[in-house]
């Protein structure tokens, strides 16, 4: 219904009008994202309890893994089943490195990076290029291996038991472990450069070939796009966030790793995160990864169980809201300002216009 | 008439058993409108996949500009310089239409995903020329008051123009067009007879499959005739119009109006 009013008011109006609306619509969801940023800012001023502080971090590093997982879900139309893995690489490499060699944790990252990158472009090359969901049985496997490796491989990883891991030293100066302010501003100034990185890149040419792929493949590829290795890149590039967000895991104020948290639920409540949150959309992993980080709180007394509940809410989203929380809050939002405008009578033929 | 542009020859494609494509060869000249008509399964949608690198040919060989198309992959060939559109109209339906068009021109742009995501070495430039031009594609289709509409809300008539301004925007030289009457009414047709005179005036060599007599008579200059996958006859829309094997084969009541 407003979209019909709407496009009919643009029909009689100067075509300039049509651009400067889809403009504006863009600058909107930057100002959107300006907005979230603010408020996270502020967000220790009034959060002074640190188990919050500790939560809303963790909101942060689910957010980087879910903005990747959502470029590959969302907008390359490929799954992994086990992202946790790659997040595992990344935090292990980073976290032996350091505690084992004695790198500072910065290059370390870089290299967990690389060696993640690595990973995935060597499961993603041969997989992607076939048709079907071979990635998503590629990667469960990845993520079986990198499971049992972490807890096997005991002279390096420290096995179930866990291994010490030390903090980020910047020129001499080190995020203290007590410190849970400086950890929470740390980690959400990387979600906040990565997301924007993702906004930039959804814009643009690379960011459209991609999302043209997940809507049909061969006008994509009759553009010019080669589809298979666009994938790879979305692949890798998904890795990367997974491993930045393990590499920071590490060198957290809890300065402790064990393999639990890379294991298969994680895979899974990353998945749950994007599709929760709505696949393909800019506010989707936010709504996602909010949501799940609360949801992994409460559950945590009964955490063998919290799989069970991430079914349960994969099968009732699936069947009764499978554009995500985003896309329904969007429709609610203008069912709501549909019916406002419907009761206080004002007519929005003139929206074009402004 | 110039060099031939597209030089196909020997052209064939078995299913199983069905010989959907045998031993086909025909050019497409430089500038000219030529289409590929033919009763259902003639194997003309079957050619264009063979083309564009859809399906993979049995034998066969299709000289455009020098480079074999035959076993290249789709990608390859749309780098060449070859075009399609759909006889469904394929657009990405969670885009935009502006943006539908601005995939087009991906062929032609630089911006890589560091480069975008960072906005460097001039990816912002590129970004905003390319809404420009697409706009621009949009405003002449006249479909510029539709440019922040998302491509699924469309009906039959505009999808498939814009999915031909978006075929252009990789600025081909040469056009497959699957049907681009299917679905339109006769003032729609009419129309698109014209866009596609338009499109060669602007330089672009046009090969069509058209199941309207009318609009293929009127615009093109020649006619290629498939039957059951073989070559029946080809030549200008005079000549086919009075050929009685395809009078015979296709046309049928239809020809003697």
């Amino acid at each position: 219904m407003a979209a019909n009013a709407e496009t009919d008011a643009a029909k009689d109006a100067p075509i300039e009008n049509e651009a400067l609306r889809e403009a504006r619509r863009r600058r909107m969801e930057k100002l959107q994202l300006l907005v979230f940023f603010a408020v996270v800012v502020a967000l220790p001023l009034v959060i002074r309890n640190s188990y919050y502080l500790h939560i809303a971090t963790f909101i942060g590093l689910n957010l980087i893994l879910a903005t990747g997982l959502n470029l590959l879900m969302g907008y390359a139309g490929q799954v992994s089943l086990g992202h946790a893995a790659f997040y595992g690489i990344g935090a292990y490499a980073s976290g032996i490195l350091t505690a084992k060699y004695g790198w500072n944790a910065w290059p370390a990252m870089g290299a967990a990076l690389l060696l993640t990158c690595a990973v995935a472009w060597l499961v993603g090359k041969p997989t992607l290029r076939l048709k079907g969901h071979y990635l998503a049985m590629a990667t469960l496997g990845v993520g079986i291996i990198v499971s049992v490796v972490l807890r096997q491989w005991v002279s390096m990883t420290g096995g179930p038991a866990g291994m010490k891991t030390p903090g980020i030293v910047t020129f001499g100066w080190e995020l203290a472990s007590d410190m849970d302010v400086h950890y929470f501003y740390f980690v959400w100034g990387f979600v906040f450069i990565l997301t924007v990185l993702f906004a930039n890149l959804v814009q643009s040419r690379p960011g459209r070939g991609l999302r043209a792929l997940h809507d049909s493949e061969l006008a994509a590829q009759i553009l010019g796009i080669d589809t298979a290795s666009f994938k790879v890149r979305a692949f890798v590039i998904s890795a990367a966030y997974a491993s930045i967000a393990g590499s920071l895991y590490a060198h957290s104020s809890m300065r402790f790793l064990s393999p639990t948290p890379f294991d298969f639920h994680t895979s899974i409540a990353l998945l749950v995160m994007v599709v929760l949150g709505g696949q393909g959309t800019l506010w989707g992993p936010v709504l996602g990864a909010v949501t799940i980080t609360f949801i992994q709180e409460v559950l945590r007394p009964w955490a063998e169980y919290d799989i069970v509940v991430y079914g349960l809410l994969l099968m009732v989203l699936m069947i009764v809201m499978p554009g995500g929380l985003s896309r329904a809050l969007s429709t609610l939002w203008d069912w709501s300002r549909g019916l406002v405008l419907r009761i206080t009578g004002r007519n929005r033929g003139g929206e074009g216009y402004e | 008439m110039s060099r031939p542009l597209l030089q196909v020859s020997q052209l064939t494609k078995t299913f199983g058993g069905l010989k959907a494509v045998q031993d086909v060869g025909f050019n497409v000249y430089e500038g000219q409108i030529k289409a590929l008509i033919g009763p259902n399964g003639a194997g003309k949608t079957t050619i264009f996949n063979l083309l564009t690198g859809v399906l993979p040919a049995d034998s066969g060989s299709a000289q455009f500009m020098g480079h074999e198309l035959m076993n290249s992959p789709t990608h390859r060939i749309a780098t060449l310089g070859v075009g399609r559109t759909f006889q469904t109209s394929l657009l990405f339906d969670q885009m935009t239409v502006l943006e539908n068009v601005m995939v087009g021109h991906h062929l032609r742009g630089r911006a890589n995903m560091l480069t975008a995501s960072l906005r460097i070495f001039g990816a912002m430039a590129e970004e905003r020329e390319y809404r420009r031009t697409a706009m621009a594609a949009l405003e002449r289709a006249g479909l510029a008051h539709l440019a922040g509409r998302p491509a699924a809300e469309l009906p039959i008539g505009q999808r498939r123009l814009v999915e031909v301004a978006r075929a252009l925007a990789a600025q081909p030289q040469l056009l497959l067009m699957d049907e681009p009457a299917a679905g339109l009414n006769m003032r729609e047709t009419d129309e698109m007879g014209r866009l596609i005179q338009q499109i060669r005036a602007d330089g672009v060599t046009v090969l069509l499959v058209e199941h309207d007599m009318s609009l293929v008579m009127t615009i093109c200059e020649e006619i290629l005739v498939l039957d059951s996958g073989q070559f029946l006859a080809e030549g200008p829309p005079e000549e086919i119009r009075s050929n009685e094997q395809v009078l015979a084969a296709y046309l049928g009541a239809e020809a003697v109006d």
